[in-house]
Protein backbone atom coordinates (compact mmCIF):
# COMPACT_ATOMS: atom_id res chain seq x y z
CA UNK A 1 0.00 0.00 0.00
CA UNK A 2 1.37 3.58 -1.01
CA UNK A 3 1.49 6.36 1.54
CA UNK A 4 1.13 9.56 1.09
CA UNK A 5 4.18 12.49 1.58
CA UNK A 6 2.19 13.80 5.01
CA UNK A 7 2.50 10.62 6.77
CA UNK A 8 6.15 11.15 6.36
CA UNK A 9 6.65 15.04 6.32
CA UNK A 10 5.99 17.60 8.90
CA UNK A 11 6.95 20.25 6.75
CA UNK A 12 6.91 21.11 3.31
CA UNK A 13 8.09 24.28 1.77
CA UNK A 14 9.75 26.52 -1.13
CA UNK A 15 11.56 29.23 -1.14
CA UNK A 16 13.73 31.80 -3.80
CA UNK A 17 17.74 30.41 -2.92
CA UNK A 18 18.81 33.77 -4.68
CA UNK A 19 16.95 34.69 -7.58
CA UNK A 20 17.78 31.77 -10.25
CA UNK A 21 17.16 28.97 -7.98
CA UNK A 22 13.77 27.79 -6.29
CA UNK A 23 14.61 25.04 -3.30
CA UNK A 24 12.10 23.17 -1.83
CA UNK A 25 12.71 21.25 1.93
CA UNK A 26 10.77 18.50 3.10
CA UNK A 27 11.30 17.70 6.93
CA UNK A 28 10.29 14.08 7.99
CA UNK A 29 8.56 13.53 11.05
CA UNK A 30 11.29 11.29 12.82
CA UNK A 31 14.63 9.63 11.97
CA UNK A 32 12.87 6.14 11.14
CA UNK A 33 11.33 8.43 8.06
CA UNK A 34 14.26 10.24 7.18
CA UNK A 35 16.57 6.75 7.10
CA UNK A 36 14.07 5.21 4.99
CA UNK A 37 13.78 8.22 2.56
CA UNK A 38 17.42 8.69 2.03
CA UNK A 39 18.20 4.87 2.58
CA UNK A 40 16.13 3.63 -0.22
CA UNK A 41 16.32 6.65 -2.43
CA UNK A 42 12.85 7.43 -2.36
CA UNK A 43 13.07 11.15 -3.96
CA UNK A 44 14.62 11.21 -7.45
CA UNK A 45 15.43 13.95 -10.25
CA UNK A 46 12.88 11.69 -12.19
CA UNK A 47 9.96 12.19 -10.00
CA UNK A 48 10.43 15.37 -8.80
CA UNK A 49 10.42 16.23 -12.87
CA UNK A 50 7.31 14.62 -13.82
CA UNK A 51 5.94 16.83 -10.20
CA UNK A 52 6.43 19.89 -11.66
CA UNK A 53 6.41 19.75 -15.32
CA UNK A 54 10.05 20.19 -15.87
CA UNK A 55 13.49 18.24 -17.56
CA UNK A 56 15.20 16.03 -14.96
CA UNK A 57 17.91 18.04 -15.40
CA UNK A 58 16.89 21.07 -14.03
CA UNK A 59 16.65 19.26 -10.96
CA UNK A 60 19.94 20.73 -9.21
CA UNK A 61 20.43 18.45 -6.32
CA UNK A 62 18.70 16.40 -3.86
CA UNK A 63 20.43 16.91 -0.74
CA UNK A 64 20.00 14.81 3.16
CA UNK A 65 20.39 16.62 5.74
CA UNK A 66 20.65 14.72 9.14
CA UNK A 67 20.80 17.48 11.73
CA UNK A 68 17.22 19.02 10.63
CA UNK A 69 15.72 15.23 9.51
CA UNK A 70 15.47 16.67 6.71
CA UNK A 71 15.85 16.54 2.28
CA UNK A 72 16.31 19.88 0.30
CA UNK A 73 15.56 19.66 -3.33
CA UNK A 74 16.68 22.64 -5.77
CA UNK A 75 15.31 23.74 -8.85
CA UNK A 76 16.89 26.10 -11.52
CA UNK A 77 14.07 28.58 -11.87
CA UNK A 78 11.69 28.56 -14.58
CA UNK A 79 11.73 32.16 -14.39
CA UNK A 80 14.08 34.39 -12.11
CA UNK A 81 12.58 36.33 -9.63
CA UNK A 82 10.58 39.07 -11.33
CA UNK A 83 11.18 38.24 -14.96
CA UNK A 84 7.87 39.00 -16.74
CA UNK A 85 5.41 35.94 -16.44
CA UNK A 86 6.81 35.14 -12.76
CA UNK A 87 4.02 34.25 -10.59
CA UNK A 88 6.01 34.10 -7.28
CA UNK A 89 8.44 36.66 -6.42
CA UNK A 90 9.68 35.13 -3.38
CA UNK A 91 9.14 31.06 -4.59
CA UNK A 92 7.14 30.88 -1.28
CA UNK A 93 3.92 28.69 -3.02
CA UNK A 94 5.76 26.37 -5.26
CA UNK A 95 5.65 23.14 -2.81
CA UNK A 96 2.33 21.82 -3.62
CA UNK A 97 2.83 19.39 -6.32
CA UNK A 98 5.32 17.74 -3.28
CA UNK A 99 1.95 17.17 -1.46
CA UNK A 100 1.47 14.51 -4.26
CA UNK A 101 4.34 12.47 -3.58
CA UNK A 102 3.27 9.00 -1.90
CA UNK A 103 6.02 6.24 -1.40
CA UNK A 104 5.86 2.51 -0.20
CA UNK A 105 7.02 2.54 3.79
CA UNK B 1 39.47 38.48 24.07
CA UNK B 2 36.40 38.28 26.58
CA UNK B 3 34.89 34.76 27.75
CA UNK B 4 32.20 35.26 25.64
CA UNK B 5 30.46 38.16 23.15
CA UNK B 6 26.95 38.71 23.01
CA UNK B 7 25.57 39.37 20.14
CA UNK B 8 21.60 40.75 19.84
CA UNK B 9 19.40 40.74 17.09
CA UNK B 10 16.14 42.76 17.48
CA UNK B 11 14.81 41.65 14.08
CA UNK B 12 14.88 39.67 10.92
CA UNK B 13 14.99 42.30 8.86
CA UNK B 14 15.13 46.42 9.75
CA UNK B 15 11.75 47.91 9.60
CA UNK B 16 9.60 44.35 10.89
CA UNK B 17 9.47 45.78 13.68
CA UNK B 18 10.01 43.52 17.40
CA UNK B 19 8.52 43.50 21.20
CA UNK B 20 9.77 46.39 22.94
CA UNK B 21 10.08 43.68 26.09
CA UNK B 22 11.88 41.46 24.11
CA UNK B 23 14.46 44.12 23.16
CA UNK B 24 14.69 45.21 27.01
CA UNK B 25 15.50 41.69 27.88
CA UNK B 26 17.90 41.18 25.61
CA UNK B 27 19.51 44.77 27.11
CA UNK B 28 19.56 43.48 29.97
CA UNK B 29 22.05 40.74 29.01
CA UNK B 30 24.15 43.38 28.32
CA UNK B 31 25.29 42.44 24.78
CA UNK B 32 28.67 43.16 23.20
CA UNK B 33 27.02 44.17 20.11
CA UNK B 34 23.22 45.24 18.39
CA UNK B 35 23.55 43.50 14.77
CA UNK B 36 20.88 43.81 12.45
CA UNK B 37 20.34 43.37 8.35
CA UNK B 38 18.13 45.38 6.74
CA UNK B 39 18.28 43.83 3.22
CA UNK B 40 17.36 41.16 0.93
CA UNK B 41 17.39 40.06 -2.87
CA UNK B 42 13.37 38.33 -2.24
CA UNK B 43 11.73 41.29 -2.90
CA UNK B 44 12.74 41.50 -6.38
CA UNK B 45 14.38 43.33 -8.63
CA UNK B 46 12.39 46.73 -8.07
CA UNK B 47 14.23 47.50 -5.38
CA UNK B 48 17.40 47.76 -6.32
CA UNK B 49 17.32 49.05 -9.91
CA UNK B 50 14.74 51.94 -8.34
CA UNK B 51 16.64 52.94 -5.61
CA UNK B 52 14.21 52.11 -3.44
CA UNK B 53 13.32 50.76 0.14
CA UNK B 54 10.95 47.28 0.49
CA UNK B 55 10.11 48.43 4.24
CA UNK B 56 8.51 51.59 5.53
CA UNK B 57 10.23 54.86 6.32
CA UNK B 58 7.96 55.15 9.57
CA UNK B 59 8.75 51.73 10.66
CA UNK B 60 12.72 51.13 9.84
CA UNK B 61 12.94 54.74 12.12
CA UNK B 62 10.88 52.87 14.86
CA UNK B 63 13.27 50.31 15.34
CA UNK B 64 16.21 52.78 14.74
CA UNK B 65 14.97 54.75 17.86
CA UNK B 66 14.73 51.83 20.08
CA UNK B 67 18.51 50.22 18.36
CA UNK B 68 20.25 54.21 18.64
CA UNK B 69 19.01 55.53 21.87
CA UNK B 70 19.93 52.18 23.48
CA UNK B 71 23.42 51.77 21.47
CA UNK B 72 24.45 55.43 22.32
CA UNK B 73 23.03 55.13 26.32
CA UNK B 74 24.81 51.49 26.96
CA UNK B 75 27.54 51.91 25.12
CA UNK B 76 26.99 48.96 22.80
CA UNK B 77 28.26 49.26 19.04
CA UNK B 78 25.14 48.81 16.27
CA UNK B 79 26.28 47.25 13.09
CA UNK B 80 23.38 47.63 9.94
CA UNK B 81 24.14 45.45 7.05
CA UNK B 82 22.54 46.30 3.67
CA UNK B 83 21.00 49.39 4.37
CA UNK B 84 17.64 50.64 2.66
CA UNK B 85 17.19 47.15 1.82
CA UNK B 86 19.14 46.57 -1.46
CA UNK B 87 22.05 48.15 0.29
CA UNK B 88 23.16 50.48 -3.12
CA UNK B 89 24.04 54.37 -2.65
CA UNK B 90 20.33 55.97 -2.81
CA UNK B 91 19.29 53.31 -0.43
CA UNK B 92 21.98 53.93 1.95
CA UNK B 93 21.53 57.69 1.87
CA UNK B 94 17.58 56.94 2.69
CA UNK B 95 18.41 54.74 6.11
CA UNK B 96 21.77 57.70 7.01
CA UNK B 97 18.84 60.26 6.42
CA UNK B 98 16.95 58.25 8.81
CA UNK B 99 19.61 58.14 11.68
CA UNK B 100 19.94 61.67 11.62
CA UNK B 101 16.46 62.23 12.01
CA UNK B 102 16.48 60.03 14.37
CA UNK B 103 19.88 61.09 16.30
CA UNK B 104 18.17 65.16 15.93
CA UNK B 105 15.23 64.07 18.04
CA UNK B 106 16.59 61.99 20.86
CA UNK B 107 20.15 64.57 21.10
CA UNK B 108 22.40 61.66 20.71
CA UNK B 109 25.99 61.30 20.02
CA UNK B 110 27.75 59.03 18.50
CA UNK B 111 30.65 58.21 15.62
CA UNK B 112 29.17 56.59 12.82
CA UNK B 113 30.57 54.88 9.90
CA UNK B 114 29.08 54.77 6.34
CA UNK B 115 30.14 51.96 3.58
CA UNK B 116 29.70 51.86 0.06
CA UNK B 117 29.51 49.06 -1.38
CA UNK B 118 28.63 50.45 -4.71
CA UNK B 119 30.83 49.13 -8.35
CA UNK B 120 30.86 51.20 -10.83
CA UNK B 121 29.98 49.79 -14.24
CA UNK B 122 33.48 51.06 -15.70
CA UNK B 123 35.39 48.36 -12.65
CA UNK B 124 33.13 45.63 -13.58
CA UNK B 125 33.77 45.76 -17.40
CA UNK B 126 37.65 45.96 -16.47
CA UNK B 127 36.97 42.98 -13.94
CA UNK B 128 35.44 41.31 -16.85
CA UNK B 129 37.81 42.03 -19.47
CA UNK B 130 40.80 40.61 -16.74
CA UNK B 131 39.15 37.18 -16.49
CA UNK B 132 37.46 38.28 -12.79
CA UNK B 133 34.08 37.80 -12.96
CA UNK B 134 32.30 34.40 -12.91
CA UNK B 135 28.09 33.78 -13.15
CA UNK B 136 26.08 32.34 -10.81
CA UNK B 137 24.35 29.36 -11.98
CA UNK B 138 21.91 30.78 -14.20
CA UNK B 139 22.29 34.00 -14.23
CA UNK B 140 21.95 35.62 -18.11
CA UNK B 141 25.60 36.85 -19.50
CA UNK B 142 27.09 39.59 -18.23
CA UNK B 143 27.10 41.74 -21.50
CA UNK B 144 28.08 45.68 -21.68
CA UNK B 145 25.02 46.24 -22.31
CA UNK B 146 23.94 44.97 -19.34
CA UNK B 147 26.15 46.57 -16.99
CA UNK B 148 25.81 49.49 -18.26
CA UNK B 149 21.86 49.38 -18.33
CA UNK B 150 21.55 48.85 -14.42
CA UNK B 151 21.56 51.99 -12.45
CA UNK B 152 23.30 50.29 -9.52
CA UNK B 153 25.53 47.45 -8.97
CA UNK B 154 26.38 46.49 -5.14
CA UNK B 155 29.09 44.49 -3.84
CA UNK B 156 27.43 42.04 -1.19
CA UNK B 157 30.80 42.90 1.33
CA UNK B 158 32.37 40.67 4.35
CA UNK B 159 33.58 41.24 7.83
CA UNK B 160 36.70 43.41 6.42
CA UNK B 161 35.05 46.92 5.45
CA UNK B 162 32.99 46.51 8.76
CA UNK B 163 36.11 45.59 10.94
CA UNK B 164 37.65 48.49 9.42
CA UNK B 165 34.91 51.04 10.81
CA UNK B 166 35.18 49.52 13.93
CA UNK B 167 38.64 49.95 14.37
CA UNK B 168 38.21 53.76 13.90
CA UNK B 169 36.15 53.81 16.97
CA UNK B 170 32.45 54.05 15.09
CA UNK B 171 29.93 53.01 17.08
CA UNK B 172 27.22 53.05 14.71
CA UNK B 173 28.55 51.07 11.29
CA UNK B 174 26.42 51.82 8.30
CA UNK B 175 26.49 49.31 5.85
CA UNK B 176 25.52 49.00 2.17
CA UNK B 177 25.11 45.70 0.49
CA UNK B 178 26.57 43.37 2.92
CA UNK B 179 26.54 39.49 3.21
CA UNK B 180 23.59 39.07 6.18
CA UNK B 181 26.04 37.13 8.38
CA UNK B 182 28.80 39.59 8.42
CA UNK B 183 27.01 42.49 10.49
CA UNK B 184 26.84 39.90 13.72
CA UNK B 185 30.06 37.86 13.11
CA UNK B 186 32.56 41.54 12.16
CA UNK B 187 33.27 42.36 15.64
CA UNK B 188 33.88 38.94 16.84
CA UNK B 189 36.12 38.13 14.35
CA UNK B 190 37.85 41.53 15.14
CA UNK B 191 37.76 40.31 18.76
CA UNK B 192 39.60 37.39 17.36
CA UNK B 193 36.71 34.61 18.05
CA UNK B 194 36.67 31.71 15.47
CA UNK B 195 35.66 32.76 11.72
CA UNK B 196 33.38 29.26 11.47
CA UNK B 197 31.60 29.65 14.31
CA UNK B 198 30.94 33.55 14.17
CA UNK B 199 29.87 33.55 10.75
CA UNK B 200 27.33 30.39 11.44
CA UNK B 201 26.03 32.17 14.72
CA UNK B 202 25.50 35.35 12.11
CA UNK B 203 23.73 33.17 9.52
CA UNK B 204 21.17 32.38 12.12
CA UNK B 205 21.10 35.64 13.45
CA UNK B 206 20.31 37.67 10.65
CA UNK B 207 16.79 36.10 10.43
CA UNK B 208 16.20 37.02 14.31
CA UNK B 209 13.47 34.21 15.75
CA UNK B 210 12.70 32.52 12.63
CA UNK B 211 14.96 29.95 13.94
CA UNK B 212 13.03 29.41 17.05
CA UNK B 213 10.29 27.69 17.56
CA UNK B 214 7.62 29.29 17.23
CA UNK B 215 9.42 31.19 14.54
CA UNK B 216 9.01 34.34 13.96
CA UNK B 217 10.86 37.60 11.88
CA UNK B 218 9.91 40.09 14.30
CA UNK B 219 11.52 39.00 17.47
CA UNK B 220 14.66 39.19 19.30
CA UNK B 221 17.33 36.50 19.84
CA UNK B 222 20.54 36.80 21.73
CA UNK B 223 23.78 34.71 20.33
CA UNK B 224 26.84 34.13 22.80
CA UNK B 225 29.56 33.46 21.12
CA UNK B 226 32.48 31.36 22.93
CA UNK B 227 35.93 30.15 21.68
CA UNK B 228 34.34 26.49 20.70
CA UNK B 229 30.99 27.01 20.36
CA UNK B 230 27.93 29.64 20.28
CA UNK B 231 24.62 29.39 22.23
CA UNK B 232 21.37 30.75 20.96
CA UNK B 233 18.60 31.74 22.92
CA UNK B 234 15.10 33.75 22.53
CA UNK B 235 14.28 36.87 24.30
CA UNK B 236 10.50 36.16 24.36
CA UNK B 237 9.75 33.56 26.35
CA UNK B 238 7.40 32.43 24.21
CA UNK B 239 9.75 30.84 21.73
CA UNK B 240 12.53 28.54 22.32
CA UNK B 241 15.06 27.09 20.21
CA UNK B 242 15.18 23.29 19.82
CA UNK B 243 17.96 20.88 18.21
CA UNK B 244 15.34 20.45 15.19
CA UNK B 245 14.66 24.23 14.74
CA UNK B 246 18.30 25.58 14.84
CA UNK B 247 19.50 22.93 12.53
CA UNK B 248 15.87 23.23 10.36
CA UNK B 249 16.79 27.10 9.94
CA UNK B 250 20.19 25.93 8.14
CA UNK B 251 18.47 24.47 5.14
CA UNK B 252 16.56 28.26 4.78
CA UNK B 253 16.63 29.57 1.15
CA UNK B 254 20.29 27.92 0.32
CA UNK B 255 20.86 25.25 -1.94
CA UNK B 256 23.43 23.46 -0.10
CA UNK B 257 22.25 23.12 3.88
CA UNK B 258 26.31 22.16 4.54
CA UNK B 259 28.50 24.88 2.29
CA UNK B 260 27.13 28.15 2.85
CA UNK B 261 29.44 30.14 -0.28
CA UNK B 262 30.24 34.01 1.17
CA UNK B 263 32.72 36.61 0.61
CA UNK B 264 36.05 35.03 0.84
CA UNK B 265 35.08 31.71 1.79
CA UNK B 266 32.61 28.73 2.40
CA UNK B 267 31.20 28.03 5.68
CA UNK B 268 30.95 24.31 6.24
CA UNK B 269 28.44 22.32 8.33
CA UNK B 270 29.80 19.72 7.70
CA UNK B 271 30.67 18.11 10.97
CA UNK B 272 28.34 21.30 13.00
CA UNK B 273 27.18 19.31 16.00
CA UNK B 274 23.53 20.85 17.97
CA UNK B 275 22.97 20.12 21.58
CA UNK B 276 19.96 21.66 23.19
CA UNK B 277 20.32 23.41 26.32
CA UNK B 278 18.25 23.87 29.62
CA UNK B 279 16.03 26.89 29.11
CA UNK B 280 15.19 26.76 25.42
CA UNK B 281 19.02 27.27 24.31
CA UNK B 282 20.78 25.62 21.42
CA UNK B 283 24.34 25.14 21.33
CA UNK B 284 26.01 24.89 18.10
CA UNK B 285 29.74 23.67 17.35
CA UNK B 286 32.24 22.61 14.94
CA UNK B 287 31.09 25.08 12.21
CA UNK B 288 33.97 25.78 10.04
CA UNK B 289 35.30 28.68 7.49
CA UNK B 290 37.14 27.90 4.87
CA UNK B 291 38.88 30.69 3.15
CA UNK B 292 39.21 30.51 -0.94
CA UNK B 293 42.25 31.36 -2.00
CA UNK B 294 41.13 34.46 -3.74
CA UNK B 295 38.51 36.70 -2.74
CA UNK B 296 35.07 36.86 -4.39
CA UNK B 297 32.66 39.21 -3.55
CA UNK B 298 28.66 38.48 -5.14
CA UNK B 299 27.79 41.87 -7.16
CA UNK B 300 23.91 42.30 -8.26
CA UNK B 301 22.28 44.90 -10.12
CA UNK B 302 19.19 45.09 -11.49
CA UNK B 303 18.70 46.67 -15.18
CA UNK B 304 15.23 48.48 -16.09
CA UNK B 305 13.29 46.62 -19.14
CA UNK B 306 9.92 48.96 -19.27
CA UNK B 307 7.37 49.72 -18.03
CA UNK B 308 4.18 47.81 -16.58
CA UNK B 309 0.25 48.62 -16.76
CA UNK B 310 -2.46 45.94 -14.85
CA UNK B 311 -5.62 45.49 -14.82
CA UNK B 312 -7.34 43.33 -12.76
CA UNK B 313 -10.51 41.43 -13.52
CA UNK B 314 -13.27 37.98 -12.65
CA UNK B 315 -15.12 35.99 -14.89
CA UNK B 316 -18.17 33.36 -13.34
CA UNK B 317 -19.36 32.05 -16.47
CA UNK B 318 -18.81 28.35 -16.60
CA UNK B 319 -18.34 28.78 -21.06
CA UNK B 320 -15.74 31.40 -20.89
CA UNK B 321 -13.91 29.60 -17.89
CA UNK B 322 -14.17 26.40 -19.92
CA UNK B 323 -12.69 28.17 -23.13
CA UNK B 324 -10.28 30.58 -21.16
CA UNK B 325 -6.98 29.50 -22.89
CA UNK B 326 -8.34 29.91 -26.33
CA UNK B 327 -10.07 32.76 -25.60
CA UNK B 328 -7.27 34.69 -24.08
CA UNK B 329 -4.91 33.95 -27.28
CA UNK B 330 -7.33 35.01 -29.47
CA UNK B 331 -7.67 38.30 -27.96
CA UNK B 332 -4.05 38.83 -27.93
CA UNK B 333 -3.93 37.80 -31.36
CA UNK B 334 -6.84 40.57 -32.31
CA UNK B 335 -4.68 43.34 -30.46
CA UNK B 336 -1.73 42.58 -32.04
CA UNK B 337 -3.84 42.64 -35.30
CA UNK B 338 -5.19 46.07 -34.10
CA UNK B 339 -2.16 47.24 -33.43
CA UNK B 340 -0.04 46.87 -36.41
CA UNK B 341 -0.65 50.39 -37.90
CA UNK B 342 -0.68 52.32 -34.55
CA UNK B 343 2.69 52.15 -31.45
CA UNK B 344 0.75 49.63 -30.19
CA UNK B 345 4.12 47.95 -28.93
CA UNK B 346 4.59 45.45 -26.24
CA UNK B 347 3.93 42.27 -24.52
CA UNK B 348 0.44 40.99 -22.68
CA UNK B 349 1.23 38.37 -19.81
CA UNK B 350 -2.55 37.35 -18.17
CA UNK B 351 -2.44 35.93 -14.90
CA UNK B 352 -5.15 33.68 -14.68
CA UNK B 353 -5.58 32.91 -10.94
CA UNK B 354 -7.89 29.71 -10.13
CA UNK B 355 -6.16 28.09 -13.08
CA UNK B 356 -1.93 27.30 -13.41
CA UNK B 357 -1.90 31.62 -11.72
CA UNK B 358 0.74 30.47 -8.78
CA UNK B 359 2.87 28.10 -10.78
CA UNK B 360 2.87 29.29 -14.54
CA UNK B 361 4.11 26.18 -16.61
CA UNK B 362 5.72 24.83 -13.27
CA UNK B 363 1.82 23.45 -12.67
CA UNK B 364 0.75 19.55 -12.75
CA UNK B 365 -2.55 20.73 -12.62
CA UNK B 366 -3.55 22.44 -15.30
CA UNK B 367 -7.45 22.43 -15.90
CA UNK B 368 -9.11 25.08 -13.95
CA UNK B 369 -11.41 23.04 -11.35
CA UNK B 370 -13.03 26.31 -9.47
CA UNK B 371 -16.34 28.29 -10.68
CA UNK B 372 -14.82 31.71 -10.75
CA UNK B 373 -11.50 33.08 -12.21
CA UNK B 374 -9.42 35.86 -11.84
CA UNK B 375 -7.46 37.85 -14.30
CA UNK B 376 -4.62 39.74 -13.83
CA UNK B 377 -3.91 41.50 -17.25
CA UNK B 378 0.01 42.59 -17.49
CA UNK B 379 0.76 45.24 -20.31
CA UNK B 380 4.75 45.39 -20.89
CA UNK B 381 6.27 47.99 -23.10
CA UNK B 382 8.80 50.18 -23.36
CA UNK B 383 7.20 53.54 -22.75
CA UNK B 384 4.15 53.49 -19.77
CA UNK B 385 2.40 55.09 -22.30
CA UNK B 386 2.56 52.10 -24.78
CA UNK B 387 2.31 49.81 -21.53
CA UNK B 388 -1.54 52.33 -21.12
CA UNK B 389 -2.28 51.98 -24.24
CA UNK B 390 -2.01 47.93 -24.78
CA UNK B 391 -3.24 47.67 -21.13
CA UNK B 392 -6.18 49.43 -22.35
CA UNK B 393 -7.29 47.76 -25.78
CA UNK B 394 -6.51 44.56 -24.15
CA UNK B 395 -8.93 44.91 -21.14
CA UNK B 396 -11.65 46.41 -23.60
CA UNK B 397 -10.93 43.67 -26.24
CA UNK B 398 -11.29 41.04 -23.59
CA UNK B 399 -14.76 42.14 -22.40
CA UNK B 400 -16.45 42.26 -25.32
CA UNK B 401 -14.76 39.84 -26.82
CA UNK B 402 -17.68 37.32 -28.82
CA UNK B 403 -16.11 33.71 -27.91
CA UNK B 404 -17.31 30.78 -29.35
CA UNK B 405 -20.66 30.11 -27.66
CA UNK B 406 -21.33 32.91 -25.40
CA UNK B 407 -24.39 33.19 -24.24
CA UNK B 408 -23.74 35.92 -21.89
CA UNK B 409 -23.13 39.00 -24.23
CA UNK B 410 -22.84 42.13 -22.41
CA UNK B 411 -19.39 41.96 -21.17
CA UNK B 412 -16.88 38.93 -20.28
CA UNK B 413 -15.44 40.48 -17.12
CA UNK B 414 -16.22 41.45 -13.83
CA UNK B 415 -13.91 44.30 -13.24
CA UNK B 416 -12.60 45.46 -9.96
CA UNK B 417 -11.84 49.08 -10.01
CA UNK B 418 -12.82 52.24 -11.63
CA UNK B 419 -9.86 53.14 -12.92
CA UNK B 420 -9.91 49.73 -14.09
CA UNK B 421 -6.34 49.96 -15.70
CA UNK B 422 -3.24 50.68 -12.87
CA UNK B 423 0.00 52.39 -14.12
CA UNK B 424 2.60 50.02 -12.48
CA UNK B 425 5.78 52.11 -13.74
CA UNK B 426 9.11 51.31 -14.03
CA UNK B 427 10.27 47.41 -14.32
CA UNK B 428 13.60 45.98 -13.85
CA UNK B 429 15.15 42.46 -13.89
CA UNK B 430 18.51 40.77 -12.63
CA UNK B 431 21.05 41.61 -15.04
CA UNK B 432 23.96 40.95 -12.38
CA UNK B 433 24.46 38.28 -10.49
CA UNK B 434 27.90 37.07 -10.64
CA UNK B 435 31.04 36.71 -8.95
CA UNK B 436 33.99 39.61 -8.70
CA UNK B 437 37.36 38.28 -7.71
CA UNK B 438 38.52 41.53 -5.73
CA UNK B 439 42.18 42.16 -4.11
CA UNK B 440 41.91 44.11 -1.03
CA UNK B 441 38.37 42.84 0.47
CA UNK B 442 38.31 46.08 2.94
CA UNK B 443 38.79 48.72 0.44
CA UNK B 444 35.55 49.76 0.28
CA UNK B 445 34.74 53.60 0.79
CA UNK B 446 34.37 54.61 4.45
CA UNK B 447 32.68 57.95 5.08
CA UNK B 448 33.12 58.26 9.03
CA UNK B 449 30.68 61.22 10.67
CA UNK B 450 30.32 62.47 14.50
CA UNK B 451 27.71 62.79 15.91
CA UNK B 452 27.32 65.61 19.24
CA UNK B 453 23.52 65.71 20.34
CA UNK B 454 21.89 65.55 17.33
CA UNK B 455 24.10 67.27 15.42
CA UNK B 456 26.20 65.74 12.24
CA UNK B 457 30.26 67.23 12.09
CA UNK B 458 32.36 65.46 9.82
Amino acid sequence: MKKNILQAARVIRSKNAGPFELTLDIMFKNKHYFDLFRRRRLITARKIAALYNVRPRDILGIIYFEPARAVKITLRRYLPSGAPGDGDIYGAQQHAPLLDLNFSP
Amino acid sequence: MHDEMRVLSPTGILGYGFPEESFRRGLKRKPHLIGVDAGSTDPGPYYLGSGKSFTSRAFVKRDLRFLLTAGARLDIPLVIGSAGGAGARPHLEWCRGLIHEVAREEKLSFRMGVIFSDVSAARVLKARRAGDINPLPFAPPLTAEAVKACPYIAAQVGVEPIIRALRKDCRVVLCGRCYDPAVFAALPIAAGYDPGLAMHMGKILECAAIAAAPGSGADCVLGTLRRDAFILESLNPARKFSKLSTAAHTLYEKSDPCHLPGPGGVINLEKCAFRELAGGRVEVRGSRFEKTPDHWVKLEGARRTGFRSISIAGTRDPVMIAGIDDILKSVESQVQKMGRKTKLRGRMIFHVYGKNGVMGALEPRRRAAGHELGIVMEALAGTQEEADMLCSVTRSTLLHYGYPGRISTAGNLALLFSPSDIRMGAVYEFAVYHLMKIKDPAAFPLEVENIRDGKARS
